[in-house]
């Protein structure tokens, strides 16, 4: 592809927000709709156009525009380049994201302020695809706070709802908390490096022996960054009540693309974190206790957009992990299938609760296999997909983590491994738990409800969804089946073409995991393939052969289920402990005491002293301005006769 | 014609002779309206012929306009224009008409003094960034201050004004007056008022050899223009200025003129007692950002919100200057004419609301967003400049300052804390914004948005607020078109852009032009001195095996 279309990918999209932003409102629904289809559909086509040359060995595509930033010594200028990472990424959030917009033409069409959805989703594609295709950190953070920005909009799509209108502020303000771990590793970068520009920071931070604090402290700064946008402890809380927004935006920017930012980024910046040990484990340490901690939250949720939101959670923790072992190409292994079978998850729990009229309740559900059968079907190969079980996708990204985790050099590598086995059993048995639920047992359908959500607007019966739903949701089911025969191990006869492929991004040398034998390979696939079986097992006999033994292991564990049906209380305890006292301390101290009292005071005193004096000496003209300026000429020449006094001696 | 030689006196005085002519009109019908609307705007084409006009490659002032006007004690009618006023007169220029815009019917009553009053304002401010003559120069600052005083306690919006308009003047007064002294001062030192000759004379320690006098005089000069600017703690006035002064004023209250003088005056005169003091300003700065953020977090009074997020936003252009670095001199110069642009548009767009619903107290409005589409638009867009968001106005600025500000943390051996304490404004900014956002705009209807009827946009505020989302997007975007100009001044009175690392130090020492000493720190713990282990670029690596260690400047340390 000539390179120069390259700018065509993210400018389609800008010109798809423009059009419906500004006339949308105006224009029929259809016209919306093409628009803002066409607008992803095309970069779709040039990224297959690019994949054509990357396939066939062509070197990665760079581009060069005018300046951003330009000051004496320092330029930032509007560059992209596509090199086998972002040709992924590319792949991912195009397709996945034509699709999603496929998808919601069907789910949002009897909303009001269709076009404004269009608008900003289209809004969020442009952004997410600078995020991906630029060859600096600072267009990057372009990117990164635009994502932030459109998922503000789009979570605070029903803004009449006051809990909507909080979730959005929640997201934009907690991203903000790592976006300010991201700007001060920046300007530690500028100050160190003296650019921004990827390649030439990493080609300098590689040429010397940069072993000192200072390349832990970029890290760490980064990792608050990556922390904040790909949901991970303790900057994870945003995520779930994100869940307020329509629900294709929950499968496209809170699970397959945005939430992925994070990781892209350290991947990205692994020449750097291949130098600071102390900043992987900190990475291993944080995905991993992401990952349980969100597995635990996600056993006994009962809203459908909930469970799958705290396993996002959690998968992106996995995501975290495998980048704190080193292993970067597993990790956007990971990041690739779990896009593919997250996406479907979110779709088809939007089919089903589009169905049901906007219900999002598990426990009001039940029975459905029957009565949205395509949905059923493409959501089943959706659970056993993150389940791990083989051969569907996520099985060998999620078994190619765990053994880079076993066999690493990182002194956490074996806790993190043991941690990530347990949360693939728990995922296992909670993605189950949601599909009897769901599909199985007695129907606890409210027939004709009307539910909490806005969407839906049209009560009526329990009904499958329209073509238009159905075809994403097929295509997605299929990539979650066949999306992870690209990276087969090489121990299961299997050629591993993702990590050969990412090879020349992603290898470093430094951090590589220790080659393990087969055998050894051989022996943790079971283990894990066995942990999923277990997980599912346990969610059968619960809630199909014993359904009642849920609810009695609820009463018998209460403190722990309660626990963890308050999600560990961490949003009453960041309140508690950050928000109240720091509101306290700005009413009361600041602007009471200080801005009140002593700002204010001071010159008031001033103020008061000079009419006092005025009066008492002459009561000429008591108060006025005029007075005061007389004074202060006085007080003036004192200090200028003084200072020259001082000066003669 | 070549209008070069006149074109500052055209642009000082075009407004004062609009004042004139609106004085001898009558005032019936929109005629005062209109008459300001055409010299605002005749006045802001003429500014536009300065960067049309402006050599980029040259240094120095442009423009000049030199001759004698009272031969003892010398004072000279001096004008000229650098890098650093350039953009802050044609930002003077663009923000009249808007002025005049959104003032339309907002100002019913003694239209007459309004305008006359509005327009002798810009004249002074001209005035201010256009003088190259100390004493003509104070005249001018001085002149600022009448026409915004008697506008704040006319115009005001509750019987408070007056209060507050004394308390806005004492607080201008008192340090101008000191200002005035030192001012004198200088003349008796020196025998001359004109700046040029003054910052030369500064560059070579010619202006006296008493020390603590210099002291005296360049803390008059720091406290005249932290008052006007403000920087925390001098900001006792501006809570209850902005609060009642009308839109027009408050767009054009805070910020440029004091930071201005700041750069033009203390950083040319007294180059050394500014270094001095930069610690404690930077220091200030900085919590002088959090401060204003934290404050602004609990009002409920959306002026009063306004006013100190403005506090915060001023407080990242000081940070910026102070820190002598290239990035953090452009990016506060940026930040000047950001906060300018964002604060005119925030201000313009609560004042619509008001025009509407008389109140600025957030607990009565809500739900907002379904009425006035077009409102909320440009409020959220407003926002996103404000909290700067990359792709916007807001970012560049706050992204050179911040960077600035952590190569002075590194080049000074200090910790990051700063920085880092300044940095978190960001998240305190998006915060408060969005709050005020959600609060007017989201949830259910208010009080007052469900018994009063109010109108979405119409054409006059549209013309008046486009404009602005147009520079928002354009300095976000193009930011060189305005820093080639703004950079000629940074690079002059900074020291280079990274004096920490080595790379860069090599690469800046061509972009040195100013009269202080290159200071280089060696690495300090922190950082061990790199050893080269391998090719990556050839230059790169030569450069870095050939180049001797960077040498240490122990004289030039402040």
């Amino acid at each position: 592809m000539p390179s120069s279309y390259l700018w065509l990918i993210p400018l389609l999209p800008f010109a798809g927000f423009l059009i419906n932003g500004t006339v949308g409102r105006k224009l029929p629904r259809p016209a919306v709709t093409g628009i803002a289809l066409l607008s992803t559909l095309i970069p779709a086509l040039l990224v297959a156009w690019i994949w054509s040359g990357v396939l066939a060995g062509a070197a990665p595509i760079s581009i060069v525009s005018a300046p951003w930033i330009s000051i004496s010594g320092f330029t930032v200028n509007f560059a992209f380049t596509v090199d086998h990472l972002t040709a992924i990424m590319l792949a991912i959030v195009t397709g996945v994201g034509f699709l999603i917009h496929l998808y919601s033409a069907g789910y949002m069409a009897h909303e009001d302020g269709f076009w404004r959805f269009f608008a900003y989703l289209n809004l969020f594609m442009f952004f997410m695809l600078i995020l991906v295709l630029s060859s600096s950190f600072l267009l990057l953070f372009v990117g990164w706070e635009g994502v932030g920005l459109a998922s503000y909009l789009l979570i605070g799509f029903y803004f009449k709802k006051d809990s909507a209108a909080n979730a959005g502020k929640k997201a934009f303000v907690v991203n903000r908390i790592g976006d300010f771990g991201f700007l001060l590793a920046m300007f530690l970068i500028v100050a160190h490096f003296g650019s921004l520009d990827f390649a030439t920071v990493f080609a300098r931070a590689s040429m010397f022996h940069l072993s000192g604090g200072f390349l832990t402290t970029i890290c760490l700064l980064l990792v608050v960054g990556a922390a904040g946008k790909s949901a991970q402890i303790p900057l994870y809380v945003w995520l779930p009540d994100a869940m307020e927004g329509p629900t294709p935006v929950s499968a496209l920017i809170h699970a397959a693309t945005m939430v992925t930012a994070g990781i892209y980024m350290v991947a990205r910046c692994h020449v750097l974190f291949d130098h600071s040990p102390t900043a992987l484990i900190v990475v291993a340490c944080i995905g991993a206790a992401t990952a349980l901690f969100a597995a635990c939250i996600g056993l006994v949720q009962t809203d459908i957009k909930r469970v799958l939101a705290y396993s996002t959670v959690s998968q992106l923790g996995y995501m975290f992990l495998a980048c704190g072992v080193g292993a970067y190409s597993a990790a956007i292994f990971h990041l690739m299938t779990h896009a593919f079978f997250k996406a479907l998850l979110f779709l088809a729990a939007g089919s089903v609760i589009h169905a049901l009229s906007g219900e999002q309740d598990m426990n009001k559900m039940g029975a459905l296999r029957k009565r949205i059968p395509v949905t059923f079907w493409t959501m089943t190969m959706g659970v056993i997909a993150i389940a791990g079980i083989p051969p569907w996708a996520g099985f060998f990204s999620k078994d190619e983590i765990l053994y880079q985790a076993f066999t690493s050099t990182n002194p956490v590598g074996k806790l993190v491994w043991a941690v990530g086995l347990i949360t693939a059993g728990m995922t296992s048995f909670y993605m189950f738990r949601l599909w009897f639920k769901t599909f199985f047992g007695e129907s606890h359908v409210e027939e004709h409800s009307q539910g909490h959500d806005n969407h839906g607007g049209h009560a009526h019966g329990v009904h499958e969804s329209p073509a238009v739903m159905l075809v994403p949701l097929a295509v997605l089911a299929i990539l979650s089946i066949i999306g992870g025969w690209v990276g087969v191990p090489e121990a299961l006869h299997g050629h591993d073409e993702i990590g050969h492929f990412l090879a020349p991004v992603l290898s470093s040398g430094a951090a590589e995991a220790v080659e393990g034998s087969h055998g050894t390979e051989i022996g943790l696939a079971l283990v894990s393939i066995l942990t999923a079986f277990i997980g599912l097992g346990v969610a059968y006999f619960l809630y199909i052969v014993k359904p009642g033994t849920s609810t009695k292991l609820a009463i018998t564990f209460k403190p722990v289920y309660t626990l963890f049906e308050n999600k560990f209380y961490v949003d009453e305890i960041y309140a508690a402990l950050i928000i109240t006292p720091l509101q306290v301390f700005s009413r009361l101290f600041l602007a009471g005491l200080v801005d009140g009292g002593v700002a204010s005071g001071v010159p008031s005193m001033t103020a008061a002293g000079v009419r006092g004096l005025g009066s008492i000496t002459r009561k000429m003209q008591s108060g006025n301005i005029r007075s005061y300026a007389g004074w202060l000429a006085l007080g003036a020449a004192a200090v200028l006769v003084f200072m020259i006094f001082v000066h003669v001696r | 014609m070549n209008f070069d030689p006149y074109i500052l006196s055209i642009i000082t005085f075009v407004p004062l002779a609009g004042a004139l002519l609106l004085a001898l009109l009558p005032d019936k019908g929109k005629t005062m309206q209109w008459g300001a609307l055409a010299v605002s705007l005749f006045t802001f084409l003429c500014t536009l012929h300065l960067p049309a006009h402006y050599d980029y490659s040259a240094h120095g002032y442009q423009f000049v306009e030199n001759c004698p006007w009272i031969a003892a004690p010398a004072i000279n009618y001096h004008l000229g224009v650098d890098g650093l006023s350039l953009w802050l007169i044609v930002l003077t220029g663009f923000l009249a008409p808007l002025g005049v815009l959104i003032s339309w019917n907002a100002i019913p009553k003694r239209k007459k003094t309004f305008y006359i009053l509005f327009l002798l304002q810009q004249t002074a401010m001209f005035g201010v960034f256009v003088a190259l003559d100390l004493f003509l120069y104070y005249a001018y600052w001085e002149l600022t201050l009448v026409p915004m005083t008697i506008l704040i306690a006319t115009f005001g919006r509750t019987e408070k004004r007056r209060a507050a308009a004394i308390k806005y003047f004492l607080y201008a007064f008192i340090p101008s007056a000191i200002l005035l002294v030192a001012v004198l001062w200088l003349y008796v030192q020196t025998g001359t008022f004109d700046v040029p000759k003054l910052t030369q004379l500064a560059s070579v320690h010619g202006i006296s050899a008493n020390s603590p006098a210099l002291w005296l005089a360049s803390l008059a000069f720091l406290a005249a223009f932290a008052v006007k600017v403000p920087v925390f703690p001098l900001h006792g006035w501006l809570s209850d200025a902005v609060a009642e002064a009308p839109t027009a004023a408050v767009m054009v209250l805070v910020g440029k003129l004091g930071l201005y003088s700041i750069l033009r005056f203390s950083f040319g005169i007294f180059p050394d007692e500014s270094h001095r003091i930069a610690p404690l300003m930077i220091a200030l700065a900085a919590i002088g950002i959090v401060y204003g953020a934290l404050i602004a977090l609990v009002q409920k009074d959306l002026k009063r919100l306004a006013a100190y997020g403005t506090l915060g936003h001023v407080s990242v252009a000081v940070l910026g200057i102070f820190t002598f670095t290239i990035a953090g001199l452009d990016g506060g110069i940026y930040q000047t004419l950001n906060e300018g642009l964002g604060g005119a548009a925030f201000f313009m767009l609560l004042g619509l609301l008001y025009e509407r619903y008389q109140t600025y107290d957030m607990r009565e409005y809500g739900g907002l967003a379904a009425k006035f589409p077009w409102m909320v638009t440009l409020f959220v867009i407003t926002t996103l400049s404000v909290i700067g968001l990359p792709m916007l106005n807001g970012f560049v600025g706050e992204f050179l300052v911040f960077s600035g500000s952590m190569q002075w943390s590194l080049a000074h051996g200090s910790s990051f804390w700063w920085t880092a304490l300044a940095t978190s404004g960001v998240i305190l900014t998006a915060a408060y914004m969005l709050w005020m956002i959600q609060r007017v705009f989201y949830g259910d209807l208010g009080i007052k948005s469900e018994t009063v009827t109010g109108w979405d946009l119409d054409a006059r505020e549209h013309i008046a607020l486009w404009p602005l989302v147009a520079v928002f997007l354009v300095m976000g975007l193009a930011s060189p078109y305005w820093t080639k100009a703004i950079d000629t001044f940074g690079a002059a009175a900074s020291y280079p852009m990274s004096i920490y690392s080595p790379y860069v130090v090599e690469y800046n020492k061509t972009h040195h032009h100013g009269h202080v000493t290159l200071s280089i720190r060696n690495a300090d713990g922190t950082m061990q001195q790199p050893k080269p282990i391998g090719v990556v670029d050839p230059s790169l690596a030569a450069d870095a095996l050939n180049k001797p260690a960077p040498q240490t400047n122990k004289g030039a340390r402040y």
